[in-house]
């Protein structure tokens, strides 16, 4: 068993952090790789610190699907922000918990003595995604090139069919369960049908989802986001899939996309496909007084669950629930959530599992409900509905924001979780102290 | 008869072959000097009595194979008759390795220039190190020459035409890649592999390298004569014959001769005779030197900095964060929002995508180049460089807030053109830390820059400063800190003499005519439409307080209308797509007049500069002037230019013109300086 407390060993800061602002995939490759996207986040974040590059001890980030010229993603971008060659780097995968995964290694690793400063965070460029070759397609290739004679050559070409040229599209492959077979939305759907959600429920969360990071937007109350430019000059400053113009009418228009006719996920209650990239700075006590570094929290502990496939959005309810419990707190103690929105039905359907008594009997082992979560302390600036969820990074934007968040309100505690593909959950606690 | 060899290292390995190793003694960096070569020529004797197995020459200096000939020894030539012996001396050698019975490699790590790729292309192979530092070329015509040893001939029989006389007739140097791409070299090879790749060729020899087939179409008669003629004219645009006539005779003695390679040496060797005659190679070689003198001020080794903070990002700002990133630096861009950077990134791209050829360089480029609206890079800065638009508030606000962030030992430096960093340093704590740095547009293609001293900088400041120009591999000019420095300030009574004629009548046309034909690279009207006719006014209005200068209305009028040159499409000429409209059939007027009335501005505000000591001697402002201007290079500068002509003529004729067309003609006190010739 773990240590009984399952706090981190010794303290774990976390300094700073910059994300790039989370752009919308519009169909096509977008301007940015992994990369690149990597680069403008921590780029800006290194200049803030009075440290060298060269001295992180490692490079971790998350990333589920870094583009095949970058497949250590992390060492790639650890060698051209400047660490140095000297700097060692992995890429971590825990699908769409890969950014929080990064965090908890960074910190294990500052907990156990290994490092005492460490540069995280994850990066997504789905806009990046590949077209794949269909497997037939492949074999047929490696026959063709085998091919020595034209009579070879000419037999290989009369199995030729361009049917063959299907692609594989490598984001819905990522997006569909290979062990139960549903697509992510499928298991939202399933999620919404067990708790009973409505489409306006979900259409409402979605709404309020946008107007809220609409009014973050401008409030300058993201002051984490850093701007980025592409080739031609043009420069992103904002997450641009928020529609502050949505309303409940339009939203009520959209098809459902992953149970067609009769279901009720759409794109409009749904996480965007997006490219973005967060990267934090995190700091033993030693480095912290070294170098002395401001600290805008503390990473206390962190619980990951898992779960049926099928039922993969309901992953917090699983993490949050031992995370409370080990760290001996009641959910009114807790002053501010963020909780992935990989769909609003998911969001909903965990908040309804933490206050239905029998789930949490069941499901959690619990004796009774957990409690609610307060509407008003959940995603105050909006989330993967209104700003998207790339998915690797998502996990290290929710646990910088939290802090940010935390910070603007002079609050002490919060918690950051999300719902992982493949059924499972993380929950991160992380606190400040008051100023 | 036997030479002291006291420059060659010949050693024979194991397996027979002869290494030459050329290290010169008393230099850094070798250098086919008379001596040299008689060496040479004395080590092949020994070569013909006991024949090696190969003969693989090779530097024996750190950085470089040859750099060329001896540029001083070429200046002693005085007739055509000793420049012929010197030549066919040198034709001579090169045909005896040529002609050495057994295989010869030459093996180029570094520079290898002129001579020293001539020499290569005597040899039967030629291989070459693939890393950043080697550089081949044969930059002859810079110098108002050819290649002479053989270099025409040898290089025009194994590479396509197009290639080989394009690579002479520019002038520019290649990477080992590029050279081998072109067919210069056999082959470019890593530090790991070059050495076994020598051996392997000299004792296995492969078949020699030998024109593709589009290149010997390409040199067959009547074919050869017509592309000759269309390269003529191609290059006339950008050289004219009259001012530059070594790319012509490169023409003439290919399209001529080639297929005798005999008689085509024969030719090469009276070609380069005629050439070397004359004022012209002898100002091109002295601007060579100016420019060596530029490259050796400060010591680059003193102060390395690595992280360049930029503020301002208009056009000179983010063109001057994008060229240091180019070089190699961090740089750290600020200016007041987001979007004021856009243009900054656009640009930028461009800069990396034409000079970088790789993904990878291009990436590292772009990641050195760190948008940084909230100035957090000024702590990190090893040189702080303010570039925004001349307001002494918005300046003097900036140095407030920049300076208690400065690391220790920074340099402030400001690209200032008008405002005098006297006045600019007066907010700061430290003032001896404020030096200006001056550039020019465009930032990539002017190799200038001001490094601008006043009473209060520090000795310190200012070489540092220096050094920093030198690493990012521009030539930097100290000059003192007076109104409009020593560029602009020579720059605008040319101009506005330009304006005025305009307003007198003269077509633009003629007067750019006028400018063109003494040599300059472009005419006054066009280049003031080029750089914008607003900043025109704005400079030359801040020069008229200090110099009396009248700015002529004509001007302030396009000023008004918002026709402001190139940019908005409309100055002097009419702009269709950035290229001015110029008509062809326009009354010239009196050139000469035109012409002298342009030139004796300019002259005279040089003598008065160096009275003013703006710049510390002759040299240095004829360097400035050459490097900052484009003026005339085969004039040699605009000191060189009035000692050619004779300063008594010049000095009878602006009197003259000075009685003709107002006093700003009346020669300034500074020629009795400009005579002297100390």
């Amino acid at each position: 068993m773990a240590a009984t407390n399952k706090k981190y060993a010794k303290p774990v800061y976390l300094v700073d952090g910059n994300r790039t602002p989370y752009l919308k995939a519009r169909g096509k490759p977008g301007p940015f790789k992994h990369a690149d996207l990597g680069i403008y986040a921590a780029r800006s974040l290194l200049l803030r610190m009075p440290f060298e590059p060269t001295e992180f001890d490692e490079v971790i980030f998350g990333a589920t699907m870094p583009g095949p010229d970058e497949a250590n993603l992390s060492r790639v971008v650890a060698l051209r922000l400047g660490c140095g060659e000297r700097v060692p780097a992995y890429t971590v995968q825990r699908n769409c918990a890969s950014g929080m995964q990064a965090l908890d290694n960074a910190a294990m690793s500052i907990a156990s003595g290994r490092s005492d400063l460490v540069l995280a965070g994850g990066i997504e460029a789905m806009s990046q995604a590949p077209l794949l070759f269909h497997p037939k397609m492949v074999s047929w290739l490696a026959d063709w090139w085998a091919a020595k004679s034209i009579g070879q050559r000419f037999r290989v070409a009369s199995r030729f069919s361009p049917r063959l040229l299907t692609p594989v599209i490598a984001l819905l492959k990522g997006l569909t369960d290979p062990v139960v077979g549903l697509n992510m939305g499928q298991t939202a759907e399933q999620i919404a049908w067990r708790f009973g959600i409505t489409r306006t429920e979900m259409d409402q969360f979605a709404l309020e989802s946008h107007h809220k990071l609409h009014q973050a937007q401008e409030n300058g109350e993201l002051d984490e986001v850093v701007p980025v430019y592409d080739a031609r000059g043009n420069v992103y400053e904002r997450d641009d899939g928020v529609r502050p113009d949505s309303s409940l009418e339009k939203l009520a228009k959209l098809r459902p996309a992953f149970d067609k006719p009769y279901g009720l996920v759409t794109p409009g209650n749904s996480a965007q496909i997006t490219d973005g990239a967060a990267a934090l700075v995190l700091a033993s006590e030693s480095a912290v007084k070294k170098h002395n570094l401001p600290i805008l929290a503390k990473l206390v502990s962190t619980e990951w669950a898992a779960l049926t496939p099928a039922e993969m959005g309901l992953g917090p309810a699983h993490a949050i629930a031992p995370l409370l419990k080990s760290q001996r707190l009641k959910i009114e103690d807790i002053d501010y959530w963020e909780i992935n929105e990989a769909f609003a039905a998911q969001v909903l359907a965990v908040i309804a599992a933490l206050k239905d008594k029998d789930y949490c009997k069941q499901q959690l082992g619990l004796r009774s409900a957990v409690g609610e979560i307060p509407a008003d302390r959940l995603n105050i600036h909006g989330g993967g509905v209104s700003l998207g969820h790339p998915v690797g990074s998502s996990g290290a934007r929710i646990v910088l924001h939290l802090a940010k968040v935390l910070q603007q309100k002079n609050a002490k505690s919060g918690i950051a979780s999300l719902c992982i593909g493949g059924g499972q959950g993380g929950a991160m606690l992380i606190e400040r102290s008051l100023s | 008869m036997s030479t002291v060899i006291t420059d060659w290292h010949s050693q024979r390995d194991d397996d027979g072959i002869l290494w030459l190793i050329l290290d010169q003694h008393g230099t850094t960096t070798n250098v086919l000097s008379i001596s040299v070569l008689e060496q040479l020529d004395s080590l092949l004797d020994e070569i013909d009595n006991n024949p090696p197995q190969a003969v693989i020459f090779r530097s024996g200096k750190p950085k470089g194979f040859i750099a060329g000939a001896d540029v001083k020894e070429f200046l002693d030539v005085t007739t055509t008759q000793e420049a012929l012996i010197m030549i066919k001396r040198g034709q001579a050698l090169f045909s005896r390795i040529a002609a050495l019975p057994c295989p010869s490699v030459a093996l180029i790590e570094g520079f290898c220039m002129g001579g020293g790729t001539e020499l290569a292309l005597a040899c039967d192979y030629r291989l070459a190190l693939d890393d950043a530092g080697t550089r081949i070329g044969l930059p002859e015509v810079k110098l108002g020459i050819h290649p002479a040893y053989g270099g025409l001939v040898r290089s025009t029989a194994i590479i396509n035409p197009l290639k080989s006389l394009e690579l002479m007739l520019s002038g520019r140097n290649l990477t080992a890649r590029a050279a081998s791409a072109m067919g210069l070299i056999d082959s470019a090879q890593p530090q790991r592999q070059i050495e076994r790749a020598a051996r392997q060729i000299a004792l296995s020899p492969p078949s020699k390298q030998e024109m593709p087939l589009l290149g010997k179409i390409l040199s067959l008669p009547g074919i050869r004569n017509l592309l000759a003629e269309f390269m003529r004219k191609q290059v006339a645009k950008k050289a004219p014959r009259q001012h530059y006539p070594a790319p012509s005779a490169i023409l003439d003695v290919w399209a001529n001769y080639y297929g005798n390679s005999k008689r085509m040496m024969e030719e090469e060797a009276n070609s380069v005779a005629r050439l070397i005659q004359g004022d012209k190679v002898r100002s091109l070689v002295r601007v060579f030197f100016l420019q060596t003198r530029l490259k050796g001020l400060g010591d680059k080794k003193s102060f390395t900095p690595r992280h360049i903070h930029i503020i301002g990002a208009g056009t000179m700002g983010g063109d001057i964060a994008s060229w240091c990133a180019l070089r190699g630096f961090n740089v750290t861009l600020q200016d007041r929002e987001a979007k004021s950077l856009s243009h900054a990134f656009k640009r930028a791209h461009q800069l990396f995508g034409k000079r970088l050829k790789t993904t990878a360089e291009r990436n590292a480029a772009l990641d050195r180049l760190i948008p940084d609206i909230n100035g957090d890079g000024v702590a990190h800065a090893d040189v702080v460089i303010e570039a925004i638009f001349e307001d002494i508030d918005a300046k003097h606000a900036i140095y407030r807030d920049v300076e208690p962030r400065m690391k220790p030992g920074a340099v402030l430096a400001t690209n200032t053109s008008s405002i005098p960093l006297e006045t600019l340093a007066t907010v700061l704590q430290e003032p001896d830390r404020l030096v200006g740095i001056h550039f020019f547009n465009p930032v990539a293609m002017m190799p200038l820059v001001e490094i601008v001293k006043t009473e209060s900088s520090s000795e310190q400041t200012i070489q540092n400063a220096i050094a920093f120009t030198q690493h990012i591999g521009k030539l930097p000019l100290p000059v003192r800190s007076s109104p409009g420095f020593l560029v602009n300030r020579i720059l605008m009574p040319y101009l506005v003499e330009a304006f005025t004629l305009y307003d007198e009548g003269v077509a633009a046309e003629a007067i750019d005519k006028a400018a063109t034909d003494f040599g300059m690279p472009m005419g006054p009207v066009e280049l003031a439409d080029t750089v914008g006719l607003d900043i025109c006014q704005s400079v030359a209005e801040n020069l008229s307080e200090a110099f009396g200068i009248e700015v002529p209305a004509g001007l302030k009028k396009f000023v008004d209308s918002k026709q402001l040159g190139k940019k908005s499409g409309r100055g002097f000429y009419q702009y269709k797509k950035g290229k001015p409209i110029k008509d062809k059939d326009v009354d010239l007027g009196d050139q000469k007049m035109i012409q002298n009335r342009l030139i004796f501005r300019f002259l005279n505000e040089a003598a008065a500069c160096l009275q003013e000591e703006i710049v510390a001697d002759k040299d240095l402002l004829d360097a400035g002037i050459i490097f900052g201007t484009g003026f005339a290079p085969f004039r040699g500068g605009p000191m060189n230019h009035s000692l050619q002509q004779g300063v008594e003529s010049i000095l009878q004729s602006m009197t003259e013109y000075a009685g003709k067309y107002g006093e700003r003609f009346a020669p300034v006190d500074g020629w009795s300086l400009v005579a002297d010739k100390s």
